[in-house]
């Protein structure tokens, strides 16, 4: 009886990869016989280029759910970390320190967010929420709401220069996602950051600074979503205060659709970035097949509702939660 | 060996704890030795639990100290309880349910190589050796532990203590969700566990098991100590009516005294 259980469940955590690939597969086998155009190689890298953004930022929005948290203020980051570098640059500073300046405002916030988070015991949506604005706040003061542009070739490249015959971004995806993964899987980092989700009382009566370890959760999601604001200050060679608007939204759509559990404790890289390649290959199809942009907005939200649905009729009767009390 | 001749490993002294205006416990001191299985009973919200979490770091104590090896502490928390050696098997068992059978044994102490990757492998090993010396049957270790039977996941926690690898060890209830076999074989392994020099704590219901294991007695109403006694001296009966209150409470001049409350 515990086999089959056991089965069953091992086989529902691959669900949503599984249904994923699923989906992928037939929207390509669809959009390939609307279009002669969509199964190019042109086109696919388009599509991993355009998917690239999302794939970072919800690398570390994966982290922060698994947690049972959430960070509304990746949107903002990206805006602040590509303003931050956009001013360093153009005050004289080097393009290499001038990066790092930039994500290093972003992991900043999101030491910010942690430590609010973990040590105040705050409720991580309103942290986040709050974070959102200030952050967007700060950017918009520090531009006066006038987008910076104008960089050096080799700040522009890390957006939209060449290697071999990918680009940076999706190169930063790949390598992120594939330590994002070992680190989630592989590392004592991981193991708490699931265990944050699933039991945090237990964490902390093991003996692990669990406080720690949310406020470096939430950091890795800052650092991320300021890597965000280097592909999109690069590749638009433009640093804009409102960049990454809504950006949130999406990297949370993408996680979830990706199968890691909004209440916590289980969580996928594979899934998520899995996701946000159906997003970025319905965005290109929707576009492909000049559909127009509401339309795709329409699409996507219902996949999304789908999505969730689904997760959350699978992992009803799932171990994990409400089980355990957190005091006797 | 007799335990009150030898320095006892832990001393809790006057400790108090209350929530709003309920008073979980007063003015509570015990000794704890080395190579002694002493069990803790009492009736539902006496405080036994409040007590031994106070001992593993995890609840505050609002007033008194706790001695470890002749160091004072007022306070401990679980990083520090662990690393003095004090581990502990709670009555909620505090484990991941979303997270299998050998993340939980070795929550908080994963094996790792390089310093940074968790060792699996060797974590997997040792979690079936530790499984196969208590006879629990768990047939993957893969398995997420909210899945498991009771029993099961109370030998997971009990696991999890002993992988930490303390010379205190409490047991919260260990046996409450597990069968008569399944029982048995914990309190072998308490008695094992004592007879290697450990000193053992044991919270417990079933007075049968309390007789059959503890060498010491300290019974709780109502936050206080009302008695810590020689289990030889006593009949179950006698325990009954300390524990609720019937008799007046007696000292028999082992452990800590107790003066008449009411
Ligand atoms: N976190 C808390 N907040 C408020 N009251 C609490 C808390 N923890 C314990 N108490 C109260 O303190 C008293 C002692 O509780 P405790 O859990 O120690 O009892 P117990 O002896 O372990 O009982 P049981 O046999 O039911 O496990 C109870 O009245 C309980 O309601
Ligand atoms: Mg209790």
């Amino acid at each position: 009886m515990q086999q089959i259980k056991r089965w069953l469940w091992s086989w529902n955590e691959q669900f949503s990869q599984i249904l994923l690939g699923l989906i992928l597969i037939i929207m390509a086998v669809l959009l390939h016989h609307a279009s002669p155009f969509f199964m190019t190689w042109d086109n696919w890298r388009n599509i991993l280029d355009q998917s690239a953004l999302l794939v970072i930022v919800s690398l570390g929005m994966t982290f922060v759910i698994c947690t049972s948290g959430i960070d509304l203020s990746v949107g903002a980051i990206a805006a602040l970390s590509g303003v931050c570098m956009a001013l360093a640059m153009h005050a004289g500073l080097s393009v290499e320190l001038s990066i790092c300046l930039g994500l290093a405002a972003g992991a900043a916030v999101g030491v910010f967010n942690g430590l609010l988070i973990a040590k105040l015991n705050l409720s991580p949506f309103i942290v986040t929420l709050a974070a959102m604005s200030v952050t967007r706040g700060i950017a918009l003061i520090l531009t006066k709401g006038i987008p910076i542009y104008g960089f050096p070739v080799n700040f522009t490249w890390w957006g939209s220069g060449h290697i071999g015959s990918l680009n940076p971004p999706i190169l930063m995806a790949v390598l992120l996602g594939l330590l994002a993964a070992l680190v989630l899987n592989r590392t004592k980092l991981g193991y708490y950051t699931l265990a944050l989700g699933g039991n945090e009382e237990a964490l902390r009566r093991s003996g692990v600074a669990h406080k720690t370890y949310k406020t470096i959760v939430y950091t890795i999601s800052g650092l991320t979503a300021a890597v965000g604001g280097l592909v999109i200050t690069a590749r638009l060679n433009t640093a804009e205060p409102l960049a990454g608007w809504m950006l949130e939204l999406d990297a949370i759509a993408a996680v979830v659709l990706g199968g890691t559990d909004m209440k916590g404790g289980r969580g996928s890289i594979t899934g998520t970035i899995m996701a946000c390649l159906l997003l970025g290959m319905l965005r290109n199809g929707l576009t492909i097949l000049n559909i127009p942009s509401y339309y795709q907005q329409l699409t996507i939200g219902l996949i999304i509702l789908a999505a969730i649905i689904i997760s959350e009729l699978r992992l009803r009767n799932a171990p994990g939660h409400g089980t355990i009390t957190k005091e006797d | 060996m007799v335990a009150k001749t030898s320095n006892p490993l832990v001393r809790v002294s006057h400790l108090n704890k209350s929530y709003g205006n309920i008073t979980a416990l007063l003015d509570v001191s015990l000794d704890i030795y080395a190579g002694e299985i002493l069990a803790i009973v009492g009736d539902n919200g006496a405080g036994k639990s409040t007590l031994i979490k106070m001992l593993a770091g995890v609840v505050k104590p609002d007033s008194g100290y706790i001695k470890v090896r002749e160091q004072t502490y007022p306070y401990l928390s679980p990083t520090k309880a662990i690393h003095l050696g004090i581990s502990t098997v709670y009555q909620d068992l505090a484990l991941v349910d979303c997270r299998d059978v050998v993340s939980n044994i070795f929550l908080g102490r994963e094996l790792v190589y390089g310093g940074l990757m968790v060792d699996r492998r060797r974590m997997e090993k040792q979690a079936r050796q530790v499984l196969d010396k208590l006879q629990i049957n768990i047939p993957s270790l893969k398995t997420p532990v909210g899945l498991l039977s009771g029993g099961q996941r109370q030998g997971v926690a009990v696991a999890r203590a002993i992988i930490q690898g303390g010379n205190v060890i409490i047991f919260d209830e260990p046996t409450a969700a597990m069968g008569v076999q399944e029982s048995a074989k914990v309190i072998r392994l308490m008695q094992e566990l004592a007879r290697a020099g450990m000193a053992v704590v044991v919270i417990s219901h079933n007075l049968h098991h309390v007789f059959e294991i503890a060498e010491r007695i300290c019974v709780l109403r109502h936050g206080q100590i009302v008695a810590v006694c020689k289990a030889s001296d006593y009949q179950p009966n006698q325990i009954v009516e300390l524990i609720m209150g019937v008799t007046p409470i007696t000292t028999d001049g082992i452990g800590v005294q107790k003066d008449a409350a009411n």
